[in-house]
């Protein structure tokens, strides 16, 4: 099927995409890298007035670093991410999420803007940023608004952007030495949707996690940050405490049933995860095994 | 009704002007306006990869894109690559190896092919795979293809020593 | 050297300039490899219009009234149409055939009329300047419906409580055939272990990349249809084309060009491919029609979908002593036409056991009416089933009596020194090598070495299995398939050559190419058999006004059929052209002989080119001897008569991990050793087998057409509907055995189905060979992360 029709905007400068949004509201959608937003309306699943393209706004396609603050441009191509020094030196959890977003052919347009703003549920790049504590920088008519990213996603395809707002860059704060990273997720095929995934950021001191950030995915209508790792810090983890933190997860997830995975299979995988992702970051083979979760 | 409106841009080292409606994708573009016909629309919906193309040195799906989108872009489609002669022995390497049946698949296959090898010259069997795997053929079983861009990649290294 | 081409020692198929049994890169591949080929989907008509057909929503429901006022107002909108008014142009059709006994099927319009029987069944067309302004006034055609109870599952179609969805047909039971050889009773009553299960398949889809394409072409000035269709049966289409619109078959013309995959899907015609035609004779200009993906799966046949109980009875020998089955299978709401939707539940029953001595069989197969999108065949038709009940009980067996799964195949597949002989359902078996093709498979894969790898790795908990899966394939079907059920579907063929004016050879063949190869096969028969390089050599396919009547592709029979053909058709040709070269040299035709274009004499020495020699004939033909009329074309037709079939074998083997934590299962690696008698080109064959191999990987893991109870296929795209990609596709090895047919000179038999009928079996038995530890058994595909974490009790 074809698009339907809709008018067209270019816009060069943020102030100009605003502008624009404000007189149109949610009569129009924001073209970034389309990658989400052809297929629907290639589907014929929305059909809005006005298309504002982004794509021309020269400040939106940045990654830059000052003082360890990483700031990503909302037109960041999924492929500037993926080969970015910046990136895999200061969030390397991006780079790792990255190589499970779609196909290359996909990663070159995709920007991480329109995969935050789009926040689909199963999408890694949300959930990342959910991880990784950063902050979504929004302008609108009355200029900035800051929203952490746990607060920024509110449901499926739900953010906190208002129709006359403009996602414009995210910041990512500074990585501590000893930092770590986890990501997985589980898909039938290379590139799907996953059924489950899980964006984890930890500080290690020795043999315990100092702090634990476990951002899952496709496992509700947002990203979760899930409170079950507070099982698991400041002591050495043990299999009690593992399972503890597994079933402490259950009651924080509501997943959906889909032709893929059932509520009870999803709840399974990200009890899968978690524990993958307490034997990775710890170096601890001896917990997967023994955990039934 | 909603008023076409002018672009321009680079088709295969042609300068184009034209005039689209908002909502014409790149893929009917090229096919349809610039009879451009070996980039093939299979889905629609960017999971087919038939219609790859390059913009501006990058591998896009086309129906996922706006003509208009391409304004002031390059745009390289399989007849460009095959006229510059820059994927000459890739062509070869799959007749050879009878990489195509139908060949519905394979300009596509060959622009993500070529897109691999441009940004690693050694890739293993693996690597070729997962490059490819958003691009679906239904003839070949794909095992052909692999083959066919391995020995492309032993003849490039050959070449180059 | 071939029986029949002794005459004289240099002009065999297998003397040294012979491309017979050599890899020969297709000809003519640079067109598709630079993009410069032509697909229907890139065929553009003076003044044609696009259609895009208003498709039923709901599974069955009343057309309660059409209102396409707005629609008809639309800019670009030339004509807005619904079923009854397209009626008038082209005729009802009902699918059935009388060779296949008590099916019965009810009337179906190119658009349907009053009732629309599934999800996707187009009620109304609009015709437009472009394709996107006829999508846009296809959504202002106002459908006013009535919802009626539909029929979904299978299991309870046949249920009193069910509502018959054709009442005049008394219920919906489509078909049935029953079996029954040897003495079944007493066979199980002898067995020392009996295995009962139930098998599922899902239902899947070609998927063909290009979707089905159409531009028919009504010239009201010379009162002809062109059809320009990617088909895999021109003769066929210009039949039905001709017969419901009312025309002769010398009215109408099909042309099959480039095609972007067929698989069976685009063996059939399609009624909304019979509206296009209907509506170009109609509005008396082009009309193009190509299937948008969504509609794609909704409308292109879909296949498998079976549901099939089997048990078998072995003894601690391992001897199998009796297979039974009760298959159920739902087609949609009509059977396909012309083919008809029984065709893959018959093969199913008569395919079961197929490779196996045992003479004890029972079998029950049932197809039943529902409200889906209508089933027929496509590629492996009835063997992926039947090969998965078989060797899913088979290994089962092995099981149940702690034997190896390669042992006990070698302890009941037919001897290769058996036949010909007859399976317990009547199949007539030529020459088949199941023992040779798997000793070949077990040194391909080393068997034992895999074995050992298996137990070293399962101590540190990883799971690999191995599935083997023997099978054989119906190839060169003669008139039994279709010719005498009443269908006109030509099951001989035709092809012609003749020698043009520059001494090339043109060549004409009732065959189509969809990228099997069919023209590279044909031009290395009438190569080597003539005598000329296959540069020299053009062939034409795909196009009703030139080439020979005959069947085209499909069913494994281009080669078999069509290439033995050809070469009858080129040695016609050759012993003209050496008679031609005798009257102007002066000699006998046997003192001569054709080599690489070039008329040679009895010492090997060259005489006269052959664009000499048609130089002569053509132009100077004054200077022959008196009452010689050299004839430069000819032409041969065949059709397989001793044999209904020639039956193939082969044996397949995958090596895969499950991941028991993920349920996910990593396909490692693929080994298929087959046999179709005397190989053209082994590169062709050997990636029609890959090719195979994949589409049935994809049945076992991926494919998967999910219908809701009110009838609604629910992932109708391919984000949703998943189809096997590069990255979870293993690396194919294949061998061969030769087990020529002896019924042609050619002696080969077809390989275009082989690899997708033991594919999906083998995965099946591998994942539950992995599975063993666990006493786990799964019998359903797709073998999804799902249902094998159910099956371990994990979700």
């Amino acid at each position: 099927m074809k698009a339907p029709a809709f008018n067209y905007a270019r816009a060069s400068s943020v102030q100009e995409a605003i502008d624009l949004l404000s007189r149109h509201g949610d009569r129009a959608k924001v073209l970034s890298g389309g990658q989400s937003l052809m297929p629907a309306l290639n589907l014929r699943l929305l059909a809005p007035e006005w298309l504002i393209d982004i794509g021309p706004i020269a400040d939106l396609r940045r990654i830059s670093v000052e003082n360890g603050l990483l700031t990503i441009g909302a037109s960041t191509r999924h492929a500037d991410l993926q080969r970015s020094p910046d990136i895999a030196a200061h969030a390397p959890l991006l780079k790792d999420a990255i190589a499970h977003v779609a196909h290359p052919a996909i990663r070159n347009r995709g920007t991480i803007g329109g995969s935050l703003a789009h926040a689909d549920p199963a999408s890694e790049l949300p959930a990342c940023m959910v991880a990784l504590d950063a902050t979504v920088i929004v302008q609108g008519p009355d200029g900035e608004r800051r929203i952490p990213a746990a607060d920024f996603f509110v449901g499926i395809y739900e953010t906190q952007l208002l129709p006359d707002e403009l996602l414009v860059a995210i910041e990512v704060p500074k990585r501590t030495d000893g930092a770590r990273h986890f990501f997985r997720e589980y898909a039938r095929r290379s590139g799907d949707y996953a059924m489950a995934g899980l964006a984890a950021e930890a500080e290690i001191d020795g043999d315990m996690f100092a702090s634990l950030r476990l951002s899952f995915f496709a496992v509700d209508e947002r990203p979760i940050l899930a409170k079950a790792s507070r099982h698991l810090i400041g002591r050495p983890v043990t299999e009690v405490m593992l399972a503890e933190a597994c079933g402490a997860l259950g009651d924080e997830l509501a997943p959906q049933d889909d032709h893929q995975a059932t509520i009870g299979m999803r709840h399974y995988l990200a009890r899968q995860l978690l524990i993958a992702c307490v034997v990775s970051l710890l170096g601890r083979s001896d917990l997967g095994a023994r955990v039934v979760a | 009704m909603i008023a076409p409106v002018p672009i321009t841009l680079i088709v295969n080292q042609e300068r184009i002007e034209a005039m689209v409606p908002p909502r014409l994708n790149l893929a009917d573009f090229l096919r349809d306006h610039l009879s451009l016909t070996g980039t093939h629309v299979g889905c629609e919906h960017g999971v087919c990869g038939a219609c790859t193309v390059r913009v501006n040195g990058d591998i896009v799906r086309s129906c996922l894109m706006l003509a208009i989108q391409a304004e002031n872009a390059t745009v390289e489609t399989i007849e460009g690559l095959s006229d510059s002669g820059e994927i000459a022995d890739l062509q070869m390497a799959f007749h050879q190896r009878n990489a195509l049946q139908c060949g519905f698949c394979t300009p596509a296959m060959l622009m993500a092919a070529q897109d691999l090898l441009l940004i690693n010259s050694e890739p293993s069997r693996d690597q070729i795979r997962e490059h490819l795997s958003g691009n679906y053929c239904r003839c070949t079983g794909y095992h052909a293809i692999v083959d066919a861009i391995e020995s492309t990649v032993r003849a490039r290294l050959e070449r180059a020593e | 050297m071939m029986p029949g081409m002794e005459g004289a020692g240099l002009s065999s198929l297998d003397r040294p300039n012979s491309y017979i049994g050599k890899v020969v890169p297709r000809p003519n591949m640079a067109r598709l490899l630079e993009g410069r080929g032509q697909y229907v989907s890139d065929v553009a008509l003076p003044r044609m219009v696009h259609a895009v057909f208003v498709r039923s929503p709901h599974a069955h429901a009343r057309i309660a009234s059409i209102d396409v006022s707005v629609a008809k107002a639309m800019p670009g909108v030339i004509a807005v149409m619904a079923g009854a008014e397209l009626a008038n142009v082209v005729s009802p059709w009902v699918g059935v055939l009388s060779h296949l006994k008590g099916l019965k099927s009810a009337p179906q319009h190119a658009i349907a009329v009053d009732r629309a029987c599934w999800q996707g069944e187009a009620v109304a067309v609009v015709l437009a300047i472009s394709r996107v302004l006829a999508e846009d006034a296809a959504e202002h055609v106002a459908v006013e419906y009535e919802p009626l109870p539909a029929v979904i599952n299978t299991r309870t179609a046949l249920d009193p409580a069910t509502p018959v969805i054709h009442p005049e047909l008394g219920d919906n039971l489509a078909f049935e055939r029953k079996i029954d050889a040897g003495a079944v009773a007493a066979a199980f009553e002898r067995s020392d272990k009996i295995v009962d299960v139930e098998f599922v398949f899902g239902r899947h889809t070609g998927v063909t990349l290009e979707p089905r394409s159409i531009v028919a072409d009504w010239n009201a000035g010379d009162r002809r249809m062109t059809v320009y269709l990617g088909n895999q049966a021109p003769h066929m289409v210009q039949n039905i084309v001709a017969k419901h619109l009312d025309l002769e078959e010398s009215q109408v013309r099909v042309l099959c060009k480039d095609v972007g995959g067929s698989f069976g899907l685009k063996v059939h015609i399609y009624a909304d491919e019979m509206a296009v035609c209907g509506l170009s004779k109609l509005l008396r200009r082009p009309v193009k029609f190509v299937a948008d993906r969504v509609e794609s799966f909704n409308t292109d046949i879909h296949a498998r979908d079976h549901i099939c109980r089997g048990r078998i009875g072995v003894s601690h020998d391992g001897t199998i002593n009796v297979f039974e089955i009760d298959d159920l299978t739902g087609v949609g709401p009509y059977s396909m036409y012309p083919r008809t939707s029984a065709v893959e539940a018959n093969q199913v029953i008569i395919l079961i056991g197929g490779p196996y001595t045992t003479p004890n069989y029972k079998g029950r197969t049932r197809v039943v009416f529902q409200n889906k999108n209508v089933m027929s065949q496509y590629r492996g038709v009835g063997h992926p089933i039947a090969c998965s009940i078989t060797e899913g009980l088979v290994d089962l067996a092995a099981q149940a009596i702690g034997m190896d799964p390669v042992e006990i195949r070698r302890r009941n597949l037919v001897r290769d020194d058996a036949y010909p002989c007859d399976s317990p359902t009547g199949l007539k078996f030529e020459s088949l090598s199941h023992h040779a093709s798997l000793d070949k498979l077990v040194a391909m894969m080393r068997y034992g070495d895999l074995r050992a790898e298996q137990t070293q790795l399962r101590k540190e908990g990883i799971y690999r299995g191995i599935g083997i899966a023997s099978f054989i394939e119906v190839t060169n079907p003669g008139a039994a398939f279709y010719g005498v059920g009443g269908a006109r579907i030509s099951s001989q063929d035709g092809v012609a050559v003749r020698l043009d004016a520059a001494g090339a050879v043109i060549c004409q063949t009732s065959v189509t190419e969809q990228g099997q190869g069919s023209e590279s096969m044909t031009a290395q028969i009438v190569a080597s058999a003539i005598g000329v390089s296959m540069e020299k050599v053009r062939v034409i396919l795909g196009d009703t006004d030139n080439t020979p009547y005959g069947g085209g592709t499909w069913a494994s029979r281009g080669t078999g059929i069509a290439g033995e053909a050809a070469l009858q058709a080129a040695k016609v040709l050759r012993g003209n052209i050496l008679a031609t070269a005798a009257a102007i040299l002066q000699g006998k035709p046997d003192d001569f002989d054709i080599i690489d274009g070039m008329i040679v004499d009895a010492h090997g020495q060259q005489r006269i080119e052959l664009n000499e020699l048609a130089r002569i004939a053509y132009f100077r033909p004054d200077t022959l001897p008196p009452g010689f009329q050299p004839e430069l074309m000819a032409t041969r037709h065949y059709v397989p008569r001793q044999y209904p079939f020639a039956f193939t074998n082969g044996v397949q083997a995958s090596w895969l991990e499950v991941d028991v934590i993920t349920g996910k299962v990593k396909l490692l690696k693929h080994w298929v050793v087959e046999d179709c008698g005397t190989i053209i080109n082994p590169q062709l064959v050997d990636e029609q087998i890959r090719g195979g191999v994949v589409q049935g990987l994809g049945a076992a893991l991926f494919e998967h057409c999910i219908y809701d109870e009110s009838g609604q296929l629910t992932n109708a795209n391919m984000a949703d509907y998943l189809v096997p990609m590069a990255a979870e596709m293993p690396d194919i090895e294949v061998g061969h055995q030769v087990s020529p047919t002896l019924e042609t000179e050619l002696g080969a038999k077809g390989a275009g189905e082989a690899g997708a009928a033991g594919a999906a079996a083998c995965v099946s038995n591998a994942v539950n060979d992995a599975l063993s530890p666990f006493g786990v058994t799964i019998t359903e595909i797709p073998l999804t992360p799902k249902l094998i974490l159910t099956a371990l009790g994990r979700i």
